[in-house]
């Protein structure tokens, strides 16, 4: 017997849940980096469920979609960050108070 | 039996992973965490008959993804967070967000009772390379072909992102921070003579 649809989408849920905590509660910027990747899988696994038991693959073809958007998101947020700790010796997000000063 | 068992398995270990890569304050033992969600993921995937997906979630978020974030963190050589002293409400701000935005999902997977116990119509091929690689070339060429562009213009971003300075420059911008970091200094040892 197979897991039911919901059980899926109760574990991407979940995980969502915690990429967003994550996102509220990291100080560094690549801790906030990190969760915002888990969030992007969360939605992967959601779009793979339903692919599944709807037996369409469209659903696979945008998580392909979505991970071309993540590999971007690395390299450039990477590139940010790499950006702001030249700048600023920290890659804390408090010290991102360049206008605020 | 079999397959609800493993679901239940990738699921908890998951779910531990991605909570200790919240938990941890060393950014690589969360990105080694954050490699475990994903290889959990793939796991699933696979059990989900998504062989192709499986493949590819290994392939770019476990290899690719996560050696440019722990190459990062290793150039950074970056300490660990500094526990924070101030604002130790917002921790309970936050934690009450997260509880309410996993409630509000729950409720709507609730509502939306619809969703149906087993799989519709079992097409085994839905999942196979095959298949997704005909679909991406015949009905979605346009987005794959977006996509392809998005994926040069990254590549142009990053590097123009991480050029490096010319010494001048890099000079002036090392002096600013190092008055900065004199100026607070200065600030806090007054704090401390009050």
């Amino acid at each position: 017997m197979e897991p039911s649809l919901a059980s899926y989408l109760a574990l991407s849920g979940i995980l969502f849940t915690i990429g967003a905590t994550g996102v509220i509660f990291k100080r560094n910027a690549l801790g906030m980096f990190m969760c915002i990747e888990l969030m992007l899988n969360a939605v992967n696994l959601t779009f793979v469920a339903f692919s599944r038991y709807y037996a369409d693959t469209t659903g696979q073809l945008f998580v392909f979609m979505v991970m071309s958007v993540a590999a971007a998101e690395a390299a450039v947020g990477l590139g940010i960050i790499i950006a702001f700790f030249r700048n600023r010796i920290s890659i804390d997000v408090d010290d991102a108070s360049l206008l605020k000063d | 039996m079999a397959s609800n068992f493993l679901f239940f398995l990738f699921a908890g270990f998951a779910i531990a992973c991605a909570i200790s890569m919240v938990y941890h304050k060393n950014p690589l033992y969360s990105a080694v965490s954050l490699v475990g969600v994903f290889i959990a993921l793939s796991c699933i995937y696979v059990t989900l008959a998504a062989p192709f997906i499986a493949a590819v979630q290994v392939l770019i978020y476990a290899g690719a993804i996560m050696v440019l974030v722990v190459f990062v963190i290793m150039l950074l050589n970056l300490d660990e967070d500094k526990p924070l002293n101030r604002l130790r409400y917002l921790y309970a701000v936050g934690g009450g967000l997260g509880l309410i935005l996993l409630v509000q999902t729950f409720f709507v997977f609730y509502a939306v009772a619809r969703a149906p116990k087993h799989a519709v119509n079992v097409d085994e091929t839905a999942g196979k390379t095959l298949t997704i690689g005909q679909a991406m070339y015949t009905e979605y060429l346009l987005p794959v072909e977006i996509v392809g562009v998005l994926l040069l213009m990254a590549i142009i971003g990053g590097v123009i992102l991480v050029r490096r300075l010319d010494p001048a420059e890099l000079k002036l911008v090392i002096n600013h921070e190092l008055d900065l970091r004199h100026e607070e200094q200065e600030k806090g040892d007054f704090r401390v003579a009050l």
